[in-house]
């Protein structure tokens, strides 16, 4: 290997490149190979295949005859997935604006560094190691009526009379679950808008207080328009997780009392495996995936 | 003061659950027992989702490191596009890529195999994983991986001899979160396994309350629960650091 440098300084038009340089290419090449074979067949591949099976009547056992737009234009009279689609509206809606709210205050209760204050934050955080199944589990065995401890504490205080319908009613049910995720999901969320406010400059806080601002000033000139950023990020993963809620809903409460809690999801889930119509299950994938990637490029350019 | 006595009784409320589900777990000491007599035994999911999340975060831990230094260090054809083509797995909903996948596993003989589904776990993690070793390979100077050149090292002994050490703590946060999200999932092992034997942990609990309906076992429900969290609970609290970490730096900005 030789490295030619001529007078002017520039290499010769039709020298092909160094060998070297050449070598580090396929290197390159190489070392990515792994990571394009992945992407490439266990993503790209199904992605074409969702598409394609949206427009074909594909039975989960047997041959597959294209029939489009059959499962595109039987959507609408789908009636358990317009029910779903409602209901997974209403549960984001409530979902995103309470987990944001105990998020937040968690955030400002832990985040200034005194002693002790690694342990609350750990201690937020730890149902969310806890998969979402067990978590589901968990609660459903918390709040039974005969086994679990909630109902004799709360007659026990005095707050109730008789043990409660936690997913006996629709009502109950959303507000069970929803108390769910918030458990499991409010330290994680709660670490998020920890980083965007260590993130604010000391400084800052310094300069207003001299000001002489107040802490609700504070919080609301200072505190809350420098965590926008974070605030942005931490909505659009709710909504997102939201809008794709499955575990919650299958584990929990499978979907009742009378269907008033299945998700979206759980409609494409019980139409691939229990009408085993992979093809309708496909085209409402695609539908999701449009809308998700539509409502995603709509907030960030509103938030951001 | 009144910030740590709110402290104190929200952390009440956080914790009561796995303290509680711990408690009853226990209070029959065959609650265990018989949980392991359940189905095909609780020792054969339990091998189950050892074996995935092995693989799991082997694979992702190998295509990821690999993947991270050429991204690092290399240049090559394509390379932008396969890396925005990596984070767009992000952008797609679980469903929408797992029923193909069902299909896609079945024409590569995969269907229903523990192997089958690390390989989709390692790729929902590469995301993730990827952005992170890249930043992390980046972060390292220049002269680590050229004085190992110059000593007559190729590039993937350099790799190999030098590099994975000093990426060690990348590697720690990437296998961390591969093990909590191949050992926790629900959904993916649901659709991907039709067989019994071949369940994890979540899904043969979860039928456990579905198929014995009416007559659930709460005790035994709840040491299920435990056999599942325990494992997360403990590797959370000892690599807490790590976490955190990985969070700040790759989950945020990925």
């Amino acid at each position: 290997m030789t490295l030619t440098i001529t007078r002017s300084g520039r290499r010769p038009a039709h020298t092909p490149p160094p060998a070297r340089w050449r070598s580090r290419k396929v290197q390159g090449w190489l070392y990515a190979a792994p990571t394009a074979v992945i992407v490439g067949v266990l993503f790209l591949a199904p992605l074409v295949l969702v598409v394609w099976m949206s427009l074909n009547r594909w039975p989960l056992l047997g041959p597959a005859t294209f029939n489009a737009p059959a499962n595109y234009l039987k959507i609408a009279d789908n009636p358990l997935f317009i029910d779903a689609v409602l209901f997974t509206l209403k549960y984001t809606a409530i979902t995103t604006v309470l987990l944001s709210a105990v998020a937040l205050g968690l955030a400002l209760l832990v985040q200034d560094r005194r002693p002790g204050i690694g342990f609350f934050r750990t201690a937020f955080f730890l149902p969310g190691a806890v998969g979402f199944a067990a978590a589901g589990l968990l609660f459903y065995g918390m709040l039974n009526n005969d086994f679990g401890p909630i109902d004799p504490m709360l007659q026990a205080l005095g707050i109730t009379d008789e043990p409660v319908k936690w997913i006996g009613t629709p009502n109950m049910a959303l507000f069970s679950t929803i108390t769910l995720v918030i458990w499991r999901f409010a330290g994680f969320n709660m670490l998020i808008l920890l980083t965007g406010l260590q993130a604010i400059p000391a400084e800052v806080y310094e300069a207003a207080k001299s000001d002489g601002a107040n802490r609700w000033q504070i919080f609301t000139r200072i505190t809350m328009p420098l965590l926008r950023p974070t605030m942005a990020l931490m909505l659009i993963l709710s909504v997102t997780g939201s809008l794709l809620a499955f575990d919650q809903f299958f584990v929990f409460t499978n979907g009742g009392p009378d269907n008033s809690t299945v998700s979206m999801v759980m409609v494409v889930y019980r139409d691939a495996f229990f009408r085993f119509d992979l093809g309708g299950a496909a085209a409402l994938s695609v539908v999701l995936l449009a809308a998700l990637i539509g409502l995603n490029a709509l907030m960030m350019r509103r938030l951001r | 003061m009144t910030r740590y006595v709110t402290l104190s009784a929200l952390a009440v409320l956080f914790l009561f659950p796995l303290v509680w589900s711990g408690y009853a777990s226990l209070e029959e000491p065959s609650n265990y027992l018989e949980m392991a007599r359940f189905g095909e035994g609780v020792g054969t999911y339990a091998t189950n989702s050892v074996l995935v999340s092995v693989m799991t975060v082997a694979g992702t831990l190998a295509v990821s490191a690999l993947g991270g230094y050429g991204f690092a260090r290399f240049d090559f054809p394509g390379k932008n596009l396969l890396f925005l083509a990596t984070l767009a797995i992000l952008m797609v909903p679980y469903a929408t890529i797992l029923i193909p996948l069902y299909v896609l596993l079945g024409y590569l003989g995969l269907q229903n195999s523990l192997v089958g589904l690390a390989l989709v776990f390692v790729m929902f993690q590469l995301p993730f994983a990827l952005f992170m070793m890249r930043n992390a390979f980046e972060a390292l100077p220049r002269e680590l991986e050229e004085a190992a050149l110059v000593d007559g090292c190729g590039t993937f002994r350099a790799f190999t001899r030098i590099l994975l050490r000093a990426v060690r703590p990348a590697l720690i946060t990437v296998g961390l979160f591969a093990f909590l999200a191949s050992w926790n999932d629900f959904f993916a092992p649901l659709i991907l396994l039709n067989d019994g034997s071949s369940f994890t942990l979540p899904v043969a609990v979860v039928n456990m309350t579905q198929q014995t309906f009416g007559a659930i076992d709460y005790g035994m429900l709840q040491s299920g629960v435990m056999v599942m969290a325990i494992p997360c609970l403990i590797l959370f609290i000892v690599l807490q650091r790590h976490y955190v970490r990985g969070f700040m730096s790759g989950a945020l900005r990925g």
